[in-house]
């Protein structure tokens, strides 16, 4: 859906439960409203978080994408 | 006049089926109910009673997390628990009486580090810095698995905002001083000033 760069990355790869978690969410109260936050991460736990992160706190996940043990989520700040 | 013509209006105002109004009603009731649910900001209240390091992670690692869900968190540090608070973080681990605690050695090749331990309590109880070992084999796998230190997770809970509470009666009983712990600390109450944050919270626990 969207193309654009996102405008933040944030690299959590190494870190475990929770650290992913609010790394992004310090990450994102940084950001403005309608940018986009690329995470990348290591941890497995990330997938089902980060879902359950974003549908809590009224974000959007536009994307989830898992290769090579290495999973990429791109967040978009209502 | 005016009040000729409300009246006039009320009685032209066909009354309102029964049935009709009821389908208003349970449609008004449910989006009412859906805004308030939504509206509604969760909360939790934990009980943190026990200062050893393997029992420090809960209680932060899941306050942390609401935190970072948006919720509003309170910690009550009671008893051992009083520790996770102090200055100088030093927590250590007890594998004695604890058959439950994997034995894992930290480093090796892998089949060593897959393989667990299992340590007679005699040797357990009866080697000077078993513990000092154990916790420093235990801190050991939380960096190698990229899990935060006790301290990292306090001063995450603190910058978004959870409430750690400290139990006075727990300072008076140890003989302990307040310029012990760290200045953040939100309250010195007891258990019936936690008690009413506790009960209208959506989450509590005791760890």
């Amino acid at each position: 859906m969207t193309t654009a760069a996102p405008t933040t990355t944030l690299d959590a790869r190494g870190l475990n439960c929770p650290l992913p978690i609010l790394r992004t969410r310090k990450a994102l109260t940084t950001m403005a409203s309608g940018e986009t936050l690329l995470v990348q991460s290591t941890d497995p736990g990330s997938v089902k978080d980060i879902e359950s992160f974003c549908s809590q706190t009224g974000n959007e996940l536009l994307s989830a994408s898992n290769g090579d043990g290495e999973f990429k989520f791109v967040i978009r700040k209502p | 006049m005016n009040a000729t013509a409300q009246q006039l209006s009320h009685q032209m105002t066909p009354e309102l089926d029964q049935a009709a109004f009821q389908r208003l009603f349970d449609q008004r009731f449910d989006e009412r109910m859906a805004q308030i649910e939504a509206d509604h900001i969760p909360s939790m209240s934990i009980i943190s009673t026990k200062g050893t390091l393997d029992m420090a992670y809960p209680p932060f690692i899941l306050a942390a997390t609401a935190a970072a869900l948006g919720w509003d968190v309170s910690v009550f540090f009671t008893f051992y628990g009083l520790t996770l608070l102090k200055k100088d973080l030093d927590l250590e681990i007890s594998p004695l009486g604890n058959p439950a605690m994997p034995m894992k050695m930290p480093v090796g090749p892998e089949w060593l580090q897959k393989m667990d331990i299992k340590i007679p309590n005699l040797v357990m109880a009866g080697i000077p810095g078993f513990e000092k070992m154990a916790t420093g084999m235990m801190k050991k796998s939380l960096n190698n698995k990229g899990v935060a230190s006790i301290g990292e997770l306090r001063s995450l809970c603190l910058e978004a905002d959870v409430k750690l509470i400290g139990c006075q009666m727990t300072v008076d009983l140890f003989n302990m001083n307040q310029d012990e712990f760290i200045p953040e600390v939100d309250d010195w109450i007891g258990a019936a000033s936690f008690l009413p944050t506790a009960q209208k919270s959506d989450v509590t626990l005791f760890v």
